[in-house]
């Protein structure tokens, strides 16, 4: 819970990790990518406020009373939701699987939402998986991660014939919410690895689902917001955006939020901090003070105020997950006006 | 042997390493004009050059590096080849070597280029074609992103959406954003000449029609802050990552810049 100016914010955490990148856990023979992830990890970490930045150590595996600390003690969380990682061909146990985050969530209980993930490469063996990971986790999202290496195949797309199998019994198993989350490789390789038609497809196939793409499909914003402009149910993941730019760029911070405010609309942003990428704390109290400027360069943006910022935090995000919201920090019915709904109509009639 | 001169740094003097520090100035000229086609910026200006010699027999020798370990591999490729392609075309060069260091795929795309194979060739079993329709795809990206450069201050000073549809690209006050569009138009065989309407459909290189222009204004700008960000980005982890300024670097202007 987050409070300033007699306002009283209930936060979703809708994306973070509990990851162990320490060389204990390297693959022996694949070293040089297990560092060079993390290392990467680690100069995004970088975009931050110098006084949050981490020792490249402390970054690599970091503690549950870290993050109990950094999340909901001093981070104003209220219910955070973990979204895996494998990578399991770099690193032994898994950088951050869904059991990793489970056993430690479990110690918490309310606390967490353990989503699981699923990879189209793995065939029945990986739907068995699924299943049992929504038997004992209860999970109700999946984490994508497009550009994961798996036997010899650099990556994959959601419109894979192995992938509608996925989601298809994503639906069958009551799991409502896939978090996409593109990398620098797929299958071919001559493609644009970070292009998001095939979310557009998926989401058009399923429309049941809910897809979130994760930090709003950078680097092609401009595809995503296209895309999520024609889909009821394409999501913003604000992760990265608010970590990477708030701070470091807050004029393209600016212009992002307004073109993500016109072509997608506050009702469908959800925070996330991608910790331990970034603590919560800076940026859920920066959020809070940040208005679009008034110049002139920033005009014809959507404007963003206190009940657009409620949403984002964790109204929308408790939405999609069903959080029980106390009264307090529910908005009034009909605030706020559903924003990009006259633009989604003038790019149909385009 | 000769010790080579770098660009940044003098050697001892002497005639031939002057020509060599001369040469090496070519060399570093013709990287200027290789773009990184997600960002549409020189690879000098973002500060992807880390070196850039040439000996007194001409062997001209590049480093290069990328914000980090993991950008993506066809465009990594593309940046290889082509400072390949601009430096071997420097009269008085002889031989040429580029090296991309610290990326996963580093051995694959130095090798490849080294030998003229292609990309498909170079990551064999894992692409079907050349990058021809990628580097289209994102030349298509910079007309889009150049239109919002020129369109914004035609609108500050005044012009409305229809003047912005009546116009043709000779009527557009003379700017460095307005050469650069053309220049990219060009590229991509589109109309560029003085008659050619200022919008055009990137795709097929027709006048956009009247109730279509507010979404490709909106998305021309969408595209530019796209790529802006994004390219912000990359500076910042490129800063991370190595503390050091390339060779032709040039800084970002913004607040809080790390």
């Amino acid at each position: 819970m987050y409070e300033k100016n007699g306002e009283k914010y209930f936060v979703v955490d809708g994306h973070l990790h509990y990851w162990n990148a320490a060389p204990d856990n390297w693959v022996p023979g694949a070293e040089q990518y297990a560092k060079g992830w993390i290392e990467c990890f680690h100069a995004y970490m970088g975009l931050g406020p110098p006084e949050t930045h981490w020792p490249l150590e402390h970054f690599q595996k970091y503690s549950e009373d870290d993050l109990m600390k950094d999340v909901f003690e001093n981070g104003y969380v209220d219910v955070a939701v973990f979204q895996p990682t494998y990578l399991k061909e770099w690193y032994k146990e898994g950088f951050n699987t869904t059991e990793r985050n489970a056993l430690m969530g479990e110690k918490h209980p309310g606390k967490f939402v353990y989503n699981t993930r699923w990879d189209p490469r793995d065939g029945d063996e990986g739907l068995d998986v699924l299943r049992r990971n929504v038997a004992r986790f209860g999970s109700t999202g999946c984490k994508l991660y497009t550009a994961e290496w798996n036997n010899g195949s650099r990556g994959w797309k959601l419109t894979d014939p192995g992938a509608y199998r996925y989601l298809e019994a994503c639906q069958e198993l009551g799991i409502k919410n896939i978090h996409v989350h593109k990398g620098p490789t797929i299958w071919p390789l001559d493609k644009d690895a970070f292009d998001v038609a095939d979310v557009d497809h998926a989401a058009t196939d399923f429309p049941d689902l809910n897809f979130i793409v994760e930090h709003v499909g950078l680097p092609r914003i401009e595809d995503f917001c296209f895309m999520a402009t024609q889909e009821p149910n394409v999501y913003a993941g604000l992760a990265v955006v608010i970590g990477g730019l708030m701070h470091a760029r807050p004029r393209f911070f600016a212009k992002v939020m307004g073109e993500l405010l016109f072509w997608v609309g506050e009702d469908k942003m959800l925070f996330g901090s991608d910790y331990a990428i970034w603590e919560p704390k800076w940026q859920i109290e920066g959020f809070v003070d940040w208005e679009m400027p008034a110049t002139e360069e920033f005009a014809d943006y959507p404007r963003l105020g206190v009940a657009g910022k409620k949403k984002i935090l964790g109204l929308n995000a408790a939405k999609l997950y069903g959080i029980e919201v106390p009264a307090e920090f529910r908005l009034p019915a009909e605030a706020g006006t559903p924003a990009a709904q006259d633009d989604a109509q003038l790019v149909a009639g385009a | 042997m000769t010790a080579p001169a770098t660009s940044r740094a003098g050697g001892p003097g002497g005639s031939s390493s002057r020509a060599s520090r001369a040469a090496a100035g070519h060399v570093l000229a013709a990287l200027g004009t290789v773009r990184d086609p997600e960002l549409d910026e020189p690879i000098t200006t973002l500060g992807f050059v880390t070196s850039c010699t040439v000996s007194a027999g001409g062997d001209a020798r590049v480093r290069l590096r990328l914000p980090t370990y993991f950008c993506a591999p066809n465009f990594a490729f593309l940046m290889v080849a082509d400072a390949y392609d601009a430096v071997s075309a420097v009269p008085g060069v002889r031989s040429t070597v580029v090296v991309l260091e610290d990326h996963f795929a580093s051995d694959a795309i130095n090798g490849g280029v080294a030998a003229q194979a292609g990309f498909a060739a170079s990551f064999d079993g894992e692409a079907v074609s050349e990058l021809h329709g990628l580097r289209a795809d994102f030349l298509r990206k910079a007309v889009m992103a150049g239109t919002d450069q020129v369109c914004r201050p035609l609108l500050a000073a005044g012009a409305t959406r229809d003047t912005l549809l009546a116009m043709t690209l000779g009527e557009v006050p003379a700017s460095a954003a307005l050469d650069r569009l053309r220049q990219r138009r060009a590229e991509l065989g589109l109309p560029a000449g003085p008659g050619a309407p200022l919008l055009i459909d990137p795709a097929t290189g027709e006048r956009i029609r009247e109730e279509a222009a507010p979404v490709h204004l909106r998305r021309a700008r969408a595209t530019r802050i796209g790529i802006e960000a994004n390219s912000s980005i990359c500076r910042g982890m490129l800063r991370h990552r190595y503390g050091s300024a390339g060779l032709g670097q040039a800084q970002e202007q913004e607040r809080n810049a790390p």
